[in-house]
């Protein structure tokens, strides 16, 4: 058959590999096929600068208008695939047609875990991935008004922040016994966990959620034990899931998302995966991951688009991630599962600026980096060269960061 | 709008619009140049959208704050002329502006 390429999913993913197949040479048609509304967009800024109103749509939008019709793709947005067919190599959509493919990218990303508790459906109750998400939460987002966020993750608390400033009244309700709890040490938590409380957040740690009520509108948040949190609006952060239902009904291998291979091919060769959805190996980790993150959306696309025009370029890199809170910038470097040390330069109990080092039998694991760029851009390199660190050095101010690794 | 050329590190000229008010990371991003890989999006947090910035323009844009800098000061291939063009913002100044890019951004 013809080559054509379709690709499913319009994230940022999805983008990185409209860019790259072209700059790899494939100059045969693109097929797009995305659920929403909207062309490719940043969702970083969602949950942040968009969120206050800071940004609008044409600051997030990843690409002019007219960038598609340019790079040759037929974009179909507000359509969703509902089937591949491998046999025929087609994919069909909710539109009724089918796109037929010599190569297919499967960019699905993500969605958001819901929370299934009575009164799940009244109105007031969100979720925050998309743009219509923001609009949603924006339209109650009023000074004064009374705001419980269900989970202390990322989501929860970059809102929380911008909630706050807004001269909204924000509770912040966390299951664990910390905020962030699957991605930081206590050390990091506990720090976040009193910037939030010194800017006026009430936050409630080792809470489950047992229902919402209210008549047709949220009212209040119901805890396990049994204690109310009147509300106006809700917002839940609990995580996301991988989008791999297409994946799995057309019989390819899926392990906590699409497994791939570390050059984004899943187990059918014809058809790749990238961002959000995907599992694919790590040389560095020697394990597999799945990363929720636009580094690793841009860098995995590039690597499936080498694939799919028949190239080798395979996705190896250190994972890294950031979050935008009041005036602190957290910068993670790594990932810190593992890890039998947490060693902390700088002070996390005063002041707003310390970097904790995640070490497994002396090897560097990971970087958390609050208002620390060298720690940070230092941990990249040294994760990446898997380098052995004295936690000695790593305590001690005096030696610059480019100086860890002792001579 | 603002005239500015990037100049990829094979020496291909890519000569865009730029809006006023937004960053020049955006306005490469948004035109294609290719290049600026810019993964945070304009953050200030990962150092992936280096430009090299001729000295005789320098004084047309603001200065650099420490943030900058220190992302700067760990990217593989800056020099004394490196800026990261998400914290550039586009002004009428720049019109006519040239700048060249590294060879990767990693």
């Amino acid at each position: 058959m013809e080559e054509a390429i379709v690709i499913i999913g319009a994230g940022q993913a999805a983008c990185q590999a409209i860019m790259s197949l072209r700059a790899e040479g494939y100059e045969g048609p693109i097929t797009l096929i995305g659920e929403e509304n909207y062309a490719p967009y940043q969702r970083p800024p969602l949950s942040k600068k968009f969120l206050a109103g800071e940004i609008g749509y044409d600051r997030v939008e990843l690409k002019a208008e007219s960038f598609y019709a340019e790079s040759g793709v037929t974009a179909y947005w507000g359509t969703r695939a509902t089937e591949i067919d491998r046999r025929a190599k087609r994919v069909l959509t909710n539109d009724g047609r089918y796109h037929p493919y010599s190569k297919l990218l499967l960019a699905t990303g993500a969605q958001v875990r819901e929370i299934n508790v009575p009164g799940f459906e009244l109105e007031g109750i969100h979720y925050l991935r998309n743009i219509e998400d923001v609009h949603a939460i924006q339209a109650g987002f009023k000074p004064g008004a009374r705001m419980v966020i269900v989970g202390g993750g990322y989501i929860g608390l970059e809102v929380a922040a911008v909630a706050k400033k807004r001269g909204i009244d924000v509770t912040v309700l966390e299951t664990a016994d910390r905020v962030m709890a699957r991605v930081v040490d206590p050390i990091v938590s506990h720090f976040y966990e009193r910037l939030h409380r010194e800017a006026g957040v009430t936050l409630r740690t080792g809470v489950t959620v047992s229902g919402f009520e209210g008549e047709g509108k949220v009212a209040a948040v119901v805890s396990g034990e049994g204690e109310r949190f009147a509300c106006d609006i809700v917002l839940v952060g609990i995580g996301v899931i991988p989008n791999t239902d297409l994946a799995h009904e057309a019989g390819l291998e899926v392990a906590n998302g699409i497994a791939v291979d570390a050059c984004a091919r899943t187990s059918d060769p014809d058809i790749c995966a990238a961002g959000d959805c995907t599992s694919h190996p790590n040389d560095i980790y020697g394990h597999k991951l799945r990363l929720e993150s636009v580094h690793n959306a841009i860098e995995q696309a590039k690597t499936a688009a080498a694939s799919l025009v028949g190239k080798e370029k395979p996705y190896n890199q250190v994972p890294w991630f950031w979050s935008d809170q009041y005036d602190v910038k957290l910068q993670i470097a790594g990932l810190s599962t593992g890890y039998t040390d947490a060693v902390v330069r700088g002070d996390p109990e005063s002041g707003k600026s310390f970097a904790v080092f995640y070490l497994k039998d002396g090897q560097l694991l990971a970087v958390d980096a609050i208002n620390r760029a060298p720690e940070f851009m230092m941990g990249k390199i040294l994760v990446a060269q898997k380098a052995a660190l004295d936690p000695a050095r790593i305590k001690d101010e005096s030696i610059s960061v480019k100086e860890l690794v002792a001579k | 709008m603002t005239k500015i050329t990037f100049v990829e590190h094979d020496g291909t000229e890519h000569t865009i619009d730029a809006a006023e008010g937004t960053t020049l990371m955006e306005a490469a991003t948004k035109n294609s140049v290719p290049g600026i890989d810019a993964d945070c999006g304009g953050a200030c947090a990962c150092a992936t959208c280096m430009v090299y910035v001729p000295a005789e323009w320098k004084d047309k844009l603001e200065a650099i704050d420490t943030m900058e800098e220190t992302m700067l000061d760990f990217c593989e291939h800056s020099d004394e002329n490196s800026r990261l063009s998400c914290q550039i913002k586009v002004t009428a100044d720049m019109d006519g502006m040239r700048i060249t890019m590294p060879e990767s951004q990693h």
